[in-house]
């Protein structure tokens, strides 16, 4: 397996995963997105951060099909415009999102958290006779013991901790396998050991998925060691390496002045 | 859970539904044969009365059942499924009016005495085939499934969860009360369809046809908590739960969740029909009250008395609260909405997991430890593992 690929080097000239021109949202008047746009390249890991209120969450809600935007196109694959798709079509398409606070299925156990993530068909009508088969319960263990969960896989989800609901949900993402994977402040509310743990869960999923990570936490970024998207007030402020995001005036200003 | 097989095995390793299908196969044999085959003065003699009494205990279960299977496992509150319910008896109702033929009070040789009494020349197209308990049967389950097909096609593709699908559903059942109580629908108005002579050609007021009636209620109850059961097992049922606890995860996940709610729902629709049609031959009537907005929400109370998301608690429910019923109803009419009301507050505040909730749960050394063994025995025999509870 290859290592984690240094900031963006070796990306570009992969082809383009996700490419947002012009996407503009607003919410009674106010432009939660104005005309915002950027690229991912396959294969790509890409932190977006911004003060509260830049707009990363609608970003996301808008590429994952939760909400339309007024103006503008978010392609996928180069291809496929994601602004007719509802969340159903898109997940399937191959865009895993994981939430801000954690959401697992509560009253399932661990590993039928992970069954019902498992790629495969969604119709409600063959789900009826489903059966699960060896191959798919040995990729099921694989991913518990790569998510550190393959102790309390019989648990019920909703005991687990804080940092163990988080992982599970990225393990959930990695049974989904999608091309695309939006990950929304993983960090929050984990102490510093697991903020540690799931950066390097991210730096390894990234090695065969494109990543795009939303967070707040400046330390978590520089874990993930990638190349950093500003955003602010809907638009792109900024976009490069962490140093020199970190040093642009107009980003200082943001997050610090007025 | 190694050996994990939905169907038949898993339902054998299920402690509370083994507990209900041995009472119910046990209810199927043991109420008839005291019925009929012991002498009306003995002291375990079973008046018949309360055949059809136990009988409609039962087909309140089996609605009961529909009901926790949309919201104890997907979590769609229906305040509605009265009216599949009646919808179903009133099938059954079309079918048993047919049966009378020339022998109503007006002695018409074609139509039923309502209509003669509204003056009404020839039969209304919508009763033809009713002669037929086939097409009758047919309606039973293809109507309130075509209702609740078309309902939450609208309702769950606009994604209307949460209390204001229960509105819409009250409102659905409201709106059908008073479709029924007009005259010129042809239902027989407010007092809807009754004097029945028989069905299949046994009378209805005969002991061996309430029996008979009685364990087809037991038969279809347990082939509906089988059916329900298998369906919560299958992986089906696991995407039911996971739309009911975090409903916009499975959407990310790729689940259309409209799709699944759809199917439960007209399934759980069918069933609750199911259960008015049986419902209708032992009490006797159907009119536009089972309807009533009321009797949704009641339904409902049952299935959080019993323990919602359980199925068996269910059945429970049903059975202790229409006990209840009967039992103030009799002794202390104007009581009865007070302790109805009471119960649920009593339930939401104390038992939220309902009667089955009390129970201590499965594990060696628990008093239930004879049926978890039994249990346990059965479900190696047809090669599937244990399930929880």
């Amino acid at each position: 397996m290859n290592p984690a690929p240094a900031i963006g080097a070796s990306h570009d000239t992969a082809p383009t995963i996700l490419y947002l021109n012009g996407v503009t949202v607003s919410f009674d008047g106010f432009k939660a997105l104005d005309s915002l746009s950027f690229y991912i390249r396959a294969g790509e890991l890409r932190a977006v951060i911004g003060p509260n209120g830049a707009g990363k969450t609608t970003m996301m809600d808008v590429i994952t099909g939760k909400t339309r935007p007024d103006a503008g196109e978010v392609f996928f694959d180069e291809r496929i415009d994601l602004t007719r798709l509802d969340e159903a079509r898109i997940a399937n398409l191959g865009i895993g999102r994981k939430f801000q606070k954690p959401t697992v299925f509560e009253n399932h156990a661990v590993f039928e958290n992970l069954e019902l993530a498992l790629a495969g068909d969604r119709r409600a009508l063959p789900a009826l006779f489903f059966r699960l088969g060896p191959a798919e319960r040995a990729r099921i263990d694989e991913v518990l013991t790569t998510i550190a969960l393959a102790p309390v896989k019989n648990r019920a989800a909703g005991s687990l901790s804080h940092g163990q609901k988080q992982w599970l949900e990225i393990g959930m993402l990695l049974m989904q396998d999608p091309d695309l994977l939006l990950v929304d402040e993983p960090a929050a509310g984990m102490t510093d050991a697991e903020t540690a743990q799931t950066a390097r869960m991210l730096r390894e999923i990234a090695v065969n998925h494109s990543v795009v990570v939303v967070e707040h936490d400046m330390e978590f970024v520089r874990d993930l060691d990638c190349r950093v998207t500003v955003l602010h007030e809907g638009r792109v402020l900024a976009e490069g390496s962490l140093d020199v995001v970190q040093a642009n005036p107009r980003v200082v200003e943001v997050y610090l002045g007025r | 859970m190694a050996g994990w097989r939905p169907g038949f095995a898993q339902i054998l390793g299920d402690r509370g539904g083994l507990v209900l299908l041995a009472s119910l196969a046990g209810a199927a044999v043991l109420v008839p044969a005291l019925n009929l085959l012991t002498p009306t003065a003995s002291a375990i003699h079973v008046p018949t009365y309360l055949v059809s009494l136990f009988g409609k205990y039962l087909c309140f279960a089996l609605l009961a059942l529909s009901v926790d299977l949309v919201w104890g496992f997907c979590g769609i509150l229906s305040l509605g499924h009265g009216a599949f319910f009646a919808l179903g008896g009133y099938a059954m109702g079309m079918h048993l009016m047919r049966q009378i033929g020339s022998r109503g009070v007006y002695g018409h040789p074609l139509l039923p005495d309502f209509m003669v009494f509204l003056n009404w020349k020839e039969l209304p197209w919508y009763w033809h085939g009713f002669d037929y308990f086939a097409f009758a049967a047919l309606m039973v389950v293809l109507v309130p499934g075509l209702l609740a097909f078309l309902f939450g096609w609208f309702a769950f593709r606009s994604r209307v969860t949460g209390v204001y699908l229960s509105i819409i559903t009250q409102a659905m059942t409201f709106a059908l009360m008073l479709a029924f109580f007009r005259n010129n629908m042809g239902f027989g108005g407010n007092n809807g369809l009754t004097d029945f002579k028989d069905l299949l050609g046994f009378n209805l007021q005969g002991d061996g046809t309430r029996a008979a009636l009685f364990a087809a209620s037991a038969v279809m109850l347990a082939a509906g908590y089988v059916l329900a059961r298998s369906i919560v097992d299958s992986r089906f049922g696991k995407v039911l739960i996971a739309i009911r606890d975090a409903e916009s995860r499975a959407r990310f996940l790729g689940y259309r969740v409209e799709s699944y709610k759809l199917v439960v729902f007209t399934l759980s629709a069918v069933m609750a029909g199911v259960a008015g049609a049986l419902y209708v031959p032992q009490v006797g009537i159907i009119n536009p009250s089972e309807f009533s907005p009321a009797n949704s929400i009641e339904i409902v109370i049952w299935v959080a008395v019993g323990g919602r998301g359980t199925l068996y608690g269910a059945v429970l429910g049903a059975v202790v609260v229409n006990y209840l019923k009967s039992y103030f109803t009799g002794a202390l009419p104007d009581a009865w909405l007070f302790v109805l009301g009471g119960l649920f507050i009593a339930v939401t505040l104390f038992l939220p997991k309902g009667i089955v909730g009390t129970l201590p749960a499965p594990g060696p050394g628990g008093r239930w430890r004879a049926i978890d063994a039994a249990a346990d025995r059965l479900a190696r025999l047809f090669g599937g593992g244990r399930t929880r509870l």
